[in-house]
């Protein structure tokens, strides 16, 4: 009864995705649908060389620091880093005395109730704080940037495909849309030129984006080590330091990463020879191909066809 | 139940003796994976992927209560415990790291195995409730893994279980009232969250509940075996242990150490970047997909683009189910007697096409829905459900399968007999059953 | 039972099946050692989390304490009480002889110089966990003059030590510090 109903069942349903790929075709032959200008000018990220890339990536703690020292002159007026807490500056190389400093200055104080009348207050932030968000909630955020949310940059480099990468790429991407040529020598179609509020950066999925080139020019920071302070060095730095944001325990992933690798693969090993003993014992080689093997039973069968014997 | 020749179980001291007196569990464990359970000499590698999915069911247990431990179910604090799981919580990176892939691995090894039962004939008599069983863990399997990755409450999660939930609202008269009751509102919140936490807790030991039932049916009539030939003497069979504890043992080694490869040094190639986002209801990422391992369904439920009768919509969703409840008829769909694919050519190369369709079906699934990805799940879709109801019915009526070897032994050791018999008068005449 | 043929071996036999042995020992040891190893993370992650070990220091105004006066606040979710001395509590707590005391400890050993009329302490009596009284305006201070323990009686000392009842140790000194004359961070 199933092998009547199941055919039935099985052809109403290619009947349907026929109907359904015929529509399909036809639309599609009698419309081509155009390229559209994200397909056009949209560009993959740069390769972003940086000494957390590879299973054996590990964090250049200099490189770190530079890029806090980015975060925080540039970036910390409009984005948050609100999964961070100060504490963990620790793992850049900063000193228990410096911490407290960094976060007794920082520019945006933490919210806090005062302790005599009870309203909302703020306060300085101490270690065991997470950094405070710049604005207090999203619509602050927007109100203060042309309806545009500053993301939180805690997470950026693992919420974005091929994250550490497309950072830099973006911060480095920004290109005059009037003069912009893509790889094939096209001009930007005035539709895609950004509005007003809107610059053109044609990393960005929708190629225009609310943010203004964050950095502008050499020298916008002063690196405390004297690297020199490029906006090709700014941007990697700062890129290094969301990648750590994002990903602090990497350096300890891939330490216990070979640790268990190493471990498995000889335990591995060994079980491998100890089921080779065991079955030494069980006379299981078979041969490469017997008489009785599907292959030499088929051309047994074809043999015995042409020869013309039954049976 | 075992073979007659199995070894009954002999206390070996004194104190297993006075436990297995009073609790016969001892003789239990000799029977089911001790040296008191034959199994067929000839297995393969294909059969070592029902320990690994039990494996891997206790892996996932394991750190989803430790992960528990730490887990908030709030819709504003869930994202924000998952990263304190992952910054803060001593070894929690490993923990949340070795939870996500290892949902991702305990589908691997289901597919590789509910394959292999394709593969081999293991759904045909006497073994269909223990293929049905199985299929109720893997449904089991899908809901848990649904429900999982909502907990953390990214756009992924957020967005996933809005569309998930929207299937629901394509049942015509009822759909609607059924999708604001599964989700105890009208947009995935805090109320879905908590109930989601709440029966993801509790599905895997339901899973485990259905595992111990799918194993002690399989004890029934023994494994099968690559041939797809009954079990007929003591000479066609192995004690479990050591035999098949020692190739389990290692196997498990070499895939524990793929999946502490993925753990440890690309923990995130297999997920999303959009569920590192905090979910927001009111802003919709680019591309909604499901976690990999949904993406062939995800690519059915969008190959209907026609109304036809009733709305393409109800037709995906209807189709999407349908993929999964066909298999539950497969035994009665595919009447071959003969199990293995060895041993039928035209049914071989039809699994090989079922296999890249599969393939096809998840690719598309992952793709933008541009018109030649939507051709190209069209078609294979229609490949799916042809290949089961009707290519299937089809080839086990009219196929002409290979000569079977009349046993494992003769089949494994090609015995001295077979070998030296002049041609045409070997003992064991070529039988399509027995 | 496993073997279709007897194993050929001359001589040597039982040499032969220890050696054998020896690898399925060492793969099921190399297992065990990797089962036992991944118990460790799993009960080390119950151990408290790094925001939890980062204890806030919790940065108290001593200014407004008259002396006399005593204020309860919180330590590490705990409550802690800070005492203003008086000069009369002061010389009685240095006139009791450390061998009458349960847990003999100075005044001195339980201040800071300078700074002795600064009694801080937890406010966690040592029997079973109480909060003392004797912080507040008219609460009951014991027969000592410092803290009582209304569960099971226990009396502490000016000294806020233990001297009748069921505790067995002084209230916990917790490490403190002077950031300036009107400011103590404790932790």
């Amino acid at each position: 009864m199933i092998r009547k109903i199941g055919p039935i069942v099985g052809l109403g349903f290619v009947l349907v995705l026929l109907l359904s790929l015929y529509s399909g075709l036809s639309a599609y032959f009698q419309a081509p649908p155009e390229a559209t200008a994200e397909e056009g000018f949209h560009l993959y990220p740069k390769e972003l060389h940086l000494a957390s890339n590879g299973p054996l990536g590990h964090f250049d703690r200099q490189q770190l620091q530079r890029g806090f020292q980015v975060y925080k002159e540039v970036c910390a007026a409009c984005h948050g880093l609100t999964l961070v807490s100060f504490r963990d500056l620790a793992a850049l190389g900063y000193e228990e005395p410096e911490i407290k400093a960094i976060a007794n200055q920082w520019a945006t104080e933490v919210p806090s109730v005062n302790p005599d009348t009870g309203e909302a207050a703020t306060r300085k932030a101490v270690p065991s704080d997470r950094f405070p968000s710049p604005y207090a909630n999203e619509t602050a955020a927007r109100a203060a940037n042309n309806n545009a949310y500053p993301p939180d940059l805690s997470l950026i480099t693992k919420a974005r495909e091929d994250g550490s990468a497309y950072t830099h790429s973006l911060l480095t991407g920004y290109a005059n849309p009037d003069t912009y040529r893509n790889k094939d020598g096209k001009a930007l179609p005035a539709s895609s030129k950004p509005a007003q509020g809107l610059y053109f950066n044609p990393y960005f999925a929708n190629l225009n984006i609310a943010m203004p080139p964050p950095i502008v020019a050499d020298g916008q920071v002063t690196y405390a080590d004297g690297t020199a302070p490029t906006v090709e060095q700014m941007s990697t730095d700062v890129s290094a330091f969301l990648t750590w944001t994002a990903e602090p325990k990497l350096e300890n992933r891939h330490r216990w990463g070979l640790t268990v690798l190493i471990f498995l693969i000889f335990a591995t090993i060994l079980g491998y020879l100890s089921y080779r003993n065991i079955w030494a014992a069980a006379k299981r080689k078979v041969a490469p191909i017997g008489p009785l093997d599907p292959a030499n039973m088929a051309r047994r069968e074809d043999a015995k066809d042409e020869a013309g014997i039954v049976g | 139940m075992s073979f007659a020749w199995a070894t009954p179980y002999e206390p070996k001291s004194d104190l297993s003796r006075w436990f297995d007196d009073r609790l016969p569990l001892p003789r239990l464990v000799h029977g089911a994976i001790g040296g008191g359970y034959p199994v067929p000499r000839n297995l393969n590698y294909a059969w070592n992927f029902g320990v690994l999915a039990g494996i891997f069911l206790t892996i996932q247990i394991v750190t989803g209560i430790v992960l528990a431990m730490h887990y908030f179910a709030s819709a504003d604090g869930a994202f924000n415990s998952v990263e304190h799981i992952m910054r803060d919580v001593n070894g929690g990176w490993m923990l949340r790291y070795a939870h996500a892939n290892g949902a991702s691995f305990f589908f691997i090894v289901v597919y590789i195995h509910i394959f292999r039962g394709l593969f081999y004939g293991s759904y045909k008599a006497p073994r269909e409730l223990i293929w049905m069983l199985g299929l109720v863990i893997y449904l089991l399997m899908m809901a848990t893994a649904f429900m999982g990755y909502v907990l953390p409450w990214g756009q992924m999660s957020y967005w996933g279980a809005q569309v998930i939930t929207g299937f629901f609202s394509a049942i015509p008269l009822v759909g609607d009232p059924i999708r604001i009751w599964l989700l105890g509102g009208f947009v995935p919140d805090q109320a879905a969250l908590t109930r989601f936490f709440s029966l993801h807790y509790l599905m895997p030991f339901v899973i485990a509940g259905v595992v111990i039932l799918h194993i002690w049916s399989l004890h029934i009539p023994g494994s099968s075996n690559p041939t797809g030939v009954d079990v007929k003497t003591e000479k066609d069979t192995l004690p479990f242990h050591p035999f098949y504890t020692a190739k389990d043992g290692w196997f498990v080694g070499m895939f524990l150490t793929l999946y502490c490869a993925v753990l440890f040094f690309a923990p995130n190639a297999l997920g999303h970047p959009d569920n590192y986002i905090p979910a927001n209801p009111l802003s919709t990422p680019a591309h909604i997909v499901p976690e990999w391992y949904f993406l062939p369904f995800y690519a059915i439920l969008k190959a209907f683009t026609v109304d036809f009768i009733v709305p393409a919509k109800l037709w995906g969703v209807v189709a999407m189910f349908a993929s999964i409840l066909l298999l539950f008829f497969l035994s009665w769909l595919d009447r071959s007697p003969v199990r293995s694919g060895h041993y039928r050519p035209v049914f071989k190369r039809f699994y090989w096409l079922l296999v890249a369709d599969v393939f096809v079906l998840g690719w598309a699934g992952g793709s933008a829905a541009t018109p030649m990805v939507v051709a190209i799940s069209q078609i294979a879709t229609a490949y799916y459900f042809a290949h089961f109801l009707i290519i299937l019915p089809l080839i086990s009526k009219f196929e002409r399968p290979l000569p079977l070897p009349s046993s494992i032994t003769a089949s494994v050791l090609h015995g001295e007999q077979e070998e030296s018999a002049p041609y045409g008068l070997a003992k064991s005449a070529p039988a399509a059953a027995e | 039972m496993a073997t279709l043929e007897e194993p050929q071996v001359a001589n040597g036999a039982d040499d032969g099946v220890r050696r054998r042995d020896f690898i399925n020992i060492a793969a099921v040891s190399f297992a065990g050692v990797g089962a036992a190893a991944v118990v460790l993370p799993l009960v080390n992650q119950m151990s408290p989390s790094a925001d939890v070990l980062a204890l806030a220091s919790t940065e108290i105004d001593i200014s407004k304490i008259a002396p006399g006066q005593a204020i309860k606040t919180s330590w590490r979710k705990q409550p802690v009480f800070v005492r203003n001395l008086l000069p009369a509590e002061i010389a009685a707590a240095k006139k009791v002889p450390l061998s009458e005391l349960r847990d003999p400890q100075s005044l001195a050993e339980r201040t800071k110089a300078g700074k002795e009329n600064w009694l801080i302490t937890l406010g966690v009596c040592t029997h079973l966990g109480c909060v003392p009284l004797g912080t507040g305006e008219g609460e009951n201070r014991g027969e000592y003059g410092g803290y009582f323990c209304p569960c099971h009686g226990s009396h502490y000392d000016t000294a806020a030590r233990i001297r009748k009842g069921p505790a067995p140790t002084n209230l916990l000194v917790p490490e403190y510090a002077f950031t300036s004359d009107t400011v103590v961070t404790i932790g």
